[in-house]
């Protein structure tokens, strides 16, 4: 028994990567689910001033100074370099991937759902070092939130500047959203993602729909 | 309210962004096992609460939830200096 302790003890750490979609047949469940938002945007009437849509991403969470080792070989699996100045974020040209500055030692990749696995996989075998991904796809939900009037509900939200001169888009930052937390990026001229907790979608939502009812809101599935 | 600098984030937030940590600048004893219940007790509980100037520790907490230092006049509110972690502040009382 004291033997095969020993051996284990001996084994070089194993480092688990779990993919969370092992099968196309396990559904991947929306923490909006209950909503049925594509019910609602069957009923969904002419373009409001407010379009909202859930995405489903792979969300990891990369943790480290990276050294110019480490640097080349996280820049050689995402085929961009981390962005190092704050509050800015970088898209891969094909636009799968996206990169987002958290803090300086701390940022948030966004690939699609089936690409989280492979990435965390390729990370563990080729990264060396003191660093720490994690898939944290499970915990958080994406909004995205577009349309004529999107600025003027993220005002009623948060306390963000989102005057062109100050959220020029690729920006990114994280603040208080309606007494909650949401990390915002603005993706394009009139389209915003919010990354937000699962346990606060529900409410969110909620907060959402209320915010954006005076100026319409168009639910996409 | 305040209007914070973040030095992390490079910008200005909220205070609502913001949790403050109590004054800066407290050094732990450097071995607790040995050291005298006084020097305990002063490093856990007592602070010196300025009428002025004073050098306090805040952290982003909504934001990118690093800590920082922050000079600050605590009779008129004003914030003199902001200053990251290992850094000495450049505006002291006299």
């Amino acid at each position: 028994m004291s033997e095969t302790n020993q051996e284990t003890l001996e084994q070089p750490p194993i480092k688990l990567v779990m993919n969370q979609l092992p099968d196309a047949n396990v559904p991947f469940e929306s923490p909006l689910h209950h909503v049925e938002l594509t019910k609602i945007a069957e009923h969904s009437g002419s373009q409001g001033g407010v379009v909202f849509r859930e995405l489903s991403l792979g969300l990891l969470t990369l943790r480290c100074t990276p050294n110019a080792e480490q640097a080349a070989s996280i820049e050689g699996i995402l085929g961009v370099a981390l962005p190092s100045n704050p509050l800015t974020s970088i898209t891969s040209a094909n636009g799968e991937l996206t990169v987002m500055w958290i803090s300086p030692d701390e940022w948030l990749l966004q690939v699609p759902q089936d690409k989280a696995f492979e990435l965390e996989s390729r990370f563990f075998a080729e990264v060396s070092g003191h660093v720490s991904l994690v898939n944290v796809s499970g915990g958080m939900t994406v909004f995205e939130l577009s349309g004529n009037d999107v600025v003027k509900v993220l005002k009623k939200s948060t306390p963000i500047d989102f005057h062109d001169s100050e959220f020029p888009v690729g920006k990114v930052v994280s603040s208080i959203f309606a007494k909650s937390g949401a990390t915002i990026c603005r993706t394009s001229e009139q389209t915003y993602q919010l990354v937000v907790r699962r346990s606060f979608a529900d409410y969110l939502w909620l907060w959402l729909q209320d915010a954006s009812k005076e100026y319409g809101l168009t639910v996409m599935g | 309210m305040f209007h914070i600098f973040c030095p992390h984030c490079g910008e200005y937030r909220e205070e609502e962004e913001f949790h403050a940590k109590g004054e800066a600048h407290i050094a732990r004893p450097l071995d607790p096992d040995a050291c005298r219940d006084e020097e305990w007790g002063e490093f856990l509980y007592f602070r010196t609460n300025p009428r002025g100037i004073h050098h306090e520790l805040w952290v982003h907490a909504a934001g990118c939830r690093k800590f920082f230092n922050i000079t600050r006049n605590t009779q008129t509110y004003e914030i003199l200096e902001v200053y990251k972690l290992g850094e000495m502040p450049s505006v002291v009382a006299e």
